[in-house]
């Protein structure tokens, strides 16, 4: 990684994008997606402001949540028309 | 080649065709508007493949410029005092992120009192803003530096962005001979924009985010200025391989004209340093052995040339088209601290002169030159004189 | 070095004829320069316009004050403005007026006149109120003067007026023809 001005790019970026940024830590809730009461109508996917909700190609899974990026804002809980997403405090343990 | 009659913004107009700009956003403003208009002619005209954005602002025209940049595309822009002043925060940026943009800048005084006349305070306000910045006195010159503006900036080992300034109405609106190349021996010149990064899907980065105090703000900061001194030998090698190309040179940073056994030599910047070669002449002629070096870079700040003039000569006079408050204007605040430490130090006086657009006429160039003249014999009468001022208070 | 100056109003070609006679020049291997008096210009407003002319390359970038020639555009500004401030001794000034040199009341030196608006309007250049009078006046002034010859100023018209190219050079010859030269 870089030292000093000797190792620095010509132009002010990072080599990574902000995938490497574990902003996951951030959180202090962490929303739970019962899959019973998803109906995959993948509103939570569109709201999500972190990109942090995961859905596939073919649409046919329920969506997952990258924990590793979510902040825990809790948009998508409010927004699910059927409630299957609870904020849940996370314990020390996890 | 076409030998033509055009105006100091229709050089620029056709420095940013024959450069191939492929993207411009910029808003009109006195006295710029010519050249965009001109560039809208030649996209109508299919002589142009270019992608003109109309902004709502200069503000918005800059920040344009730097983002089509960073997408590798060869940017362009035009504005004036106002204008330019108004990008202030986007100049910066556009160094900072170290977007090659080239821009033309038409010198116009700032209001209040509102003016439209030639004054260089829109652009020496802009030394702090990490821009490469060259005055021209001749729209040749505007029309050549712009190609090869973007040949230094472009260069890996340089990567900032440049502006260069033509006087307002005496080269903006002026008509002058100019001799406007072949594009394909500027093609030869000027290959196409090949950054090192750039925005890409397939290859993301992230560009200009968060940099600490204790790594690496100050860093990045360094390279800046590491580059900055690097394109004082790129201007100059770039200015010789344009001669050798095109048969022109203009004078590389510091332009000298008759210094060689000149006692005392004037500095100055842009059109009225045109006008200061001719008096040169004339003096000459009458056996006072004067010169005139003409300030065509301002940054990257020409220190080695002007501390190699100044071991030569008796009496340095300064011209500044504008006042920067400070310790008189900013071309002799910058001359006088590049001398500090120097052993061989001339007289040195600072001559504030044509601000707001006074016409600067041979017999203001004369005056200057007889009170400089003087100064060989009894020293420094004033430092700082504000010239052909009107007291009135009668 | 010669210089000209152009007393005209805003919409009537003052600076294009400064540009036209310039290109005209240039065509004999002159270097030129040519440019208005810089300001916020609007129709109907005095216009002043210059052209320089020089064997060796034009370097002094600065407005003319002592012109070696004068041309007024509109007889009108001769009540208004002070033309021929500065005119060099035995300058000479070339006014489009209906008017005999010997007419012209108020201007010294040696004169030449031409009815321009005439011209104009015959040929069917802007109309009576707004006729458009520069390349007649051009055309006197190759007359009046011997800084560029009429198959410069015709050759230059033809390159560079944006419309009624031929209607333009007929002017400037039929105005060469009939500029009257006088004056004290």
């Amino acid at each position: 990684m870089f030292k000093g001005y000797k190792d620095l790019p010509e132009v002010p970026m990072t080599w990574d994008t902000t995938f490497v940024n574990i902003t996951g830590s951030w959180r202090t809730v962490k929303p739970v997606l019962d899959p019973e009461k998803c109906t995959k109508c993948y509103i939570c996917w569109k709201f999500c402001p972190e990109v942090a909700i995961i859905i596939d190609e073919e649409l046919k899974e329920v969506p997952k949540i990258d924990y590793d990026h979510c902040k825990g804002c809790a948009i998508c809980a409010n927004e699910c028309p059927k409630k299957a997403i609870e904020m849940v405090v996370e314990s020390m343990e996890e | 080649m076409v030998k033509s009659v055009i105006t100091g913004n229709y050089a620029s107009s056709y420095g940013a065709k024959l450069a191939r700009a492929q993207v411009i956003a910029a808003y009109p403003i006195t006295p710029q508007t010519s050249v965009v208009e001109k560039i809208a002619e030649f996209v109508a005209e299919g002589t142009m493949d270019t992608q003109y954005i109309k902004v709502e602002s200069e503000h918005s025209a800059m920040a344009a410029c730097i983002t089509a940049s960073q997408t590798g595309a060869r940017t362009f822009t035009a504005t004036s005092a106002h204008g330019l002043t108004l990008m202030h925060e986007m100049l910066i940026w556009a160094s900072g992120a170290r977007t090659p943009v080239v821009m033309t800048n038409i010198n116009r005084a700032m209001a209040p009192p509102w003016s439209v006349w030639a004054d260089h305070l829109d652009s020496v306000a802009q030394r702090d803003t990490g821009w490469i910045q060259y005055y021209c006195e001749s729209n040749q010159e505007v029309l050549d530096t712009i190609i090869t503006a973007y040949k230094v900036s472009e260069s890996r080992e340089i990567m900032l962005p440049s502006m260069l300034t033509l006087d307002a109405f005496y080269l903006s609106h002026t008509y002058e001979t100019v001799d406007i190349p072949d594009q394909d021996k500027v093609d030869k010149f000027l290959p196409p924009f090949d950054p090192l990064y750039k925005f890409d899907v397939e290859d993301p980065h992230l560009f200009g985010s968060l940099s600490f105090p204790h790594q690496f703000y100050m860093e990045w900061r360094y390279q800046i200025a590491l580059s900055m001194e690097r394109a004082r030998d790129k201007i100059l090698e770039i200015d010789k391989e344009f001669e050798s190309m095109f048969g022109r040179s203009h004078g590389g940073l510091l332009d000298l004209y008759r210094c060689d056994g000149a006692e005392v030599v004037l500095i100055a910047a842009g059109t009225m340093a045109s006008t200061i070669r001719e008096v040169v002449d004339q003096l000459r002629d009458e056996g006072e052995k004067v010169g005139l070096a003409r300030l065509r870079v301002f940054r990257p700040f020409p220190a080695k040339e002007i501390r190699e003039l100044a071991e030569k000569i008796d009496v340095l006079g300064v011209l500044d088209r504008s006042y920067s408050f400070g310790y008189g204007g900013a071309f002799f605040a910058e001359i006088g601290g590049a001398l500090y430490n120097h052993p061989d130090k001339p007289v040195l006086k600072n001559y504030v002169v044509g601000i707001g657009g006074r016409d600067v006429t041979p017999n203001t160039v004369r005056g200057i030159f007889e009170n400089a003249l003087s100064l060989q014999d009894r020293g420094l009468d004033k430092e700082i004189e504000w010239i052909e001022l009107k007291e009135g208070g009668e | 070095m010669i210089e000209i100056r152009f007393h005209g109003r805003g919409g009537q070609g003052a600076v294009t004829a400064a540009n036209i006679l310039a290109i005209a020049a240039f065509k004999e291997g002159k270097d030129v320069q040519a440019f208005p008096y810089f300001g916020v210009e609007r129709r109907g407003a005095p216009v002043t316009a210059f052209t320089k002319i020089d064997d060796k390359p034009v370097r002094i970038k600065s407005q003319i004050y002592e012109p070696d020639y004068v041309v007024v555009l509109d007889s009108s500004l001769l009540k208004a403005v002070n033309v021929t401030q500065g005119l060099k001794n035995g300058g000479t000034v070339i006014i489009n007026a209906d008017k005999k040199p010997e007419d012209i009341k108020g201007v010294q030196g040696k004169i030449a006149t031409v009815d321009a608006t005439a011209i104009a309007v015959k040929h069917g250049l802007g109309s009576k109120e707004a006729p458009i009078v520069n390349t007649a006046i051009l055309g006197a002034f190759a007359k009046a003067t011997d800084v560029v010859k009429l198959e410069s100023i015709v050759e230059s018209i033809m390159d560079s007026a944006p419309a009624k190219k031929k209607e333009n050079a007929e002017a400037a010859k039929e105005a060469y023809d009939n500029t009257l030269i006088g004056g004290r």
